[in-house]
């Protein structure tokens, strides 16, 4: 069932490069075309050098909100890396929230040199899902990589979370979205992402 | 342009409302965006105060349709009185994306030409100056009335908050998320200079107390604090904000804040989650959560050249010193970076300090002087430098990062490009030509040749002879990845070769994302989704265990 709250607090989060602000806007967009307000936020700085990257949509039938929502207040989280879905969960998490991660991790420079260790996945899995109402995982990174395109890491996590039925959109929604932002060459391969996506978690 | 940029124009932006826009038939907006909170700035510079001080009526953003309706209403006055004004906005809201009503469009054709009658310059400054204050007076007048500042929240609230831009939709959030709706008022203030000081006070007459909501400087305070005091009210009212430490002076708004000034001012106990889960919480993330910095990418040509530069200071051995500048290799200085960077400013700031650095030694000063920019900044603000250093003797080191690209802030291109930002076919400034014209000894070299990169920067630090220029040419991984779509070698780690921690030279020192400290193994691994391929790893791993082939 869909999270019926007003505003509904999405945070997309991952690492530079993996396409969170497409998402982002991809998805405030189909609420936009929907009537709802949307607000789009973005992090910024150098995103595409590989820092953590988020970004938030706020939903509402009443009014616009701020790009920023108050901390613990998020109502889903969908990471496209999980430490980065962990970290967004340690700031905008609660009991309430549901989170859809990929699993498959990108190291951080301090893992590189081994001078940290990145969490064991399994105790991520626990933590993020201990922490949450719902959680769903995926390797959405292999997925992309089976499709010979690994830029299309963030349509399969698109899909994945249509295929949890928690917002109020579906497939028809996005692929109007691809449509608009995408060649007409580049479609098929998208389409299939987001179908493999959607079942990943269905 | 953002706060950093703007002061780059500062000294005509004090001007130009002295000297007038002309003669009614245009109008000029200046768009600015700062940067609370420092999210990719060097400092929290407040522009406000430059509005009052160049008598430019300024406007501030809260929402997506006041960001457009403030612009078109800002092209109108600009019109109307001769001036420019500005439009004030901040990170969040530059960054952030939402719906608006376009409106109608309003067509004019009109044809470029200057009345060459009129004079259009400051100078005599003070009958000038008197006519300006006296326009903006006219303007005070209207932003008194204006639809830009508009009050959410009951009749006579027992806290009335004044803010600006971000500081509306954070206090509402918090109002909301407190539900103080009936007790707290919003007051939100879109005209900041000329400062509405009428209305505030007519809003603060009307409440018990008063807080300032704003981030950077306390600019709405101070004024807020003035029109209190012109209006001799009685009993003064308690004006709250930063002075009064409910509002931090540092950082950007959020709700969270807004919330623990309220929490403060009306003594509620707000948990923004249960203790239980919030106990929980922290003891996992607290042992689970690493940091990630930035670094830069795999294949970037920087990695190669900060590794040669440092080899060459290392074996120059008169600890040279670094000023770099703006741009994908700042990274230098962050945590993941090599940190040779000594001194880091702004744009146009690696070449000048250098400059200035280079003409020490009559003080004794015996360490090598180098200026690092890149190739846009080059162009975009290290000309005068390198013409002052070749003037005045300056013994300097230029190294130019040359990428073929302003990469940093999302390809767009400079005046080597042979391409303008709109994409139209134009001359290309040759940066090495241009060099070689002003006097300075010029050598180029491929970064990913870095023993001879090494070897040519380290002859250049024991030259004494004046300013020399070092462009280390090599395009940005990312721009050659999108231009040609190629990878260049297979690469792998061959594990019986590598001897993992007794060396992790390759993870360690030049620390590129492609490769890592594989724990099972014990040795470096290549990581297949980011590595790029590009072979410098190979070229360098000192056991030979990296190996490039070339790709049919």
């Amino acid at each position: 069932m869909a999270i019926s709250a007003d505003p509904l607090n999405l945070v997309i989060c991952g690492v530079g490069g993996q396409g969170n602000i497409l998402l982002s806007g991809m998805l405030g967009s189909a609420f936009l075309k929907k009537g709802y307000y949307a607000t789009i936020g973005e992090t910024f700085g150098a995103a595409q050098r590989g820092g953590a990257v988020f970004s938030s949509v706020r939903v509402s039938k009443n009014r616009e909100y701020g790009p920023l929502m108050p901390e613990g207040k998020a109502h889903l989280v969908l990471g496209l890396e999980p430490l980065e879905t962990l970290r967004m969960v340690q700031k905008y998490g609660n009991p309430g929230a549901v989170c859809i991660s990929n699993m498959y991790p990108v190291v951080t420079a301090g893992v590189s040199s081994n001078r940290d260790s990145y969490p064991d996945l399994e105790e991520l899995k626990k933590a993020v899902s201990g922490l949450s109402k719902q959680a769903w995982f995926l390797d959405a990174t292999s997925i992309a990589l089976e499709l010979q395109a690994p830029i299309t890491l963030n349509i399969v996590m698109v899909g994945a979370l249509l295929g949890t039925h928690q917002l109020p959109l579906d497939v028809e929604d996005i692929k109007v979205e691809l449509r608009e932002s995408l060649p007409p060459d580049r479609l098929e391969l998208n389409f299939q992402a987001l179908e493999r996506g959607f079942k990943a978690v269905s | 342009m953002k706060n950093a940029g703007l002061n780059v124009a500062m000294d005509t932006l004090q001007h130009i409302n002295l000297a007038t826009l002309g003669d009614r038939k245009g109008a000029m907006v200046v768009v600015v965006a700062d940067d609370p909170q420092s999210h990719a700035s060097g400092d929290e510079e407040d522009t406000r105060w430059t509005a009052q001080m160049a008598n430019a009526p300024l406007l501030e953003p809260s929402s997506f349709q006041d960001a457009l309706d403030m612009t078109k209403y800002l092209f109108e006055l600009s019109e109307e009185f001769a001036i420019f004004g500005y439009l004030r906005g901040y990170t969040r809201l530059a960054h952030s994306r939402g719906k608006v009503r376009v409106g109608e469009y309003k067509k004019a054709s009109r044809k470029a030409s200057f009345d060459r009658s009129k004079m259009f310059t400051p100078y005599i400054a003070p009958p000038k100056r008197a006519a300006l204050i006296e326009k903006m007076a006219k303007i005070r007048e209207r932003f008194e009335e204006s639809p830009f500042n508009t009050y959410k929240g009951p009749d006579k609230p027992e806290l009335l908050i004044i803010c600006s831009g971000s500081g509306e939709p954070c206090s509402l959030d918090a109002i909301e998320e407190l539900g103080l709706g009936s007790r707290v008022g919003v007051l939100k203030l879109g005209t900041l200079w000329p400062f509405p000081s009428r209305l505030v006070v007519s809003y603060i007459k009307k409440a018990g107390k008063t807080l300032v909501v704003e981030e950077s400087d306390p600019y709405v305070e101070t004024h807020v604090k003035e029109a209190v005091a012109d209006a001799r009210m009685e009993p003064a009212p308690e004006i709250l904000g930063k002075s009064s430490g409910h509002i931090s002076y540092v950082g950007e708004n959020s709700p969270d804040k807004v919330i623990a000034a309220l929490c403060q001012l009306f003594v509620i106990e707000y948990q923004a989650r249960d203790p239980e889960y919030q106990r929980k919480l922290d003891e996992i993330t607290n042992k689970l959560v690493i940091s990630r910095g930035l670094i830069w990418c795999p294949g970037c040509p920087h990695r190669a050249s900060f590794y040669a530069i440092s080899n060459a200071i290392k074996r120059d051995g008169r600890s040279a010193v670094i000023a770099s500048d703006i741009g994908c290799y700042t990274l230098d200085a962050f945590p993941d970076g090599t940190q040779l960077t000594n001194v880091l400013h702004c744009m146009g700031g690696g070449l000048a300090e250098a400059c200035g650095f280079g003409q020490l030694a009559q003080f004794g000063f015996e360490q090598p002087a180098i200026g690092i920019c890149g190739d846009s900044t080059f162009f975009h603000g290290s000309i005068p430098a390198l013409i002052n250093a070749v003037y005045n003797n300056s013994n300097v080191t230029y190294i130019v990062l040359d990428n073929a690209i302003t990469a940093m802030t999302g390809f767009q291109p400079h005046a080597a490009s042979g391409r303008t930002a709109t994409q139209d076919v134009t001359a290309k400034v040759d940066i090495e030509s241009l060099c070689r014209t002003l006097g300075c000894r010029v050598e180029v070299e491929d970064p990913f040749n870095t023993k001879a990169t090494t070897a040519r920067l380290l002859e250049l630090l024991k030259d004494d002879s004046g300013v020399k220029v070092f462009i280390l040419r090599r395009k940005c991984e990312l721009l050659r990845m999108r231009q040609e779509r190629t990878r260049p070698y297979k690469v792998w780690v061959d594990a019986e070769k590598c001897i993992g921690d007794k060396c992790g030279f390759c993870y360690r020192i030049l620390r590129c994302p492609g490769v890592a400290f594989d724990k099972e193994s014990g040795k470096a691994k290549i990581q297949e989704a980011l590595c790029a391929e590009c072979g410098l790893c190979a070229d360098l791993c000192p056991s030979k265990a990296i190996v490039k082939e070339e790709r049919a």
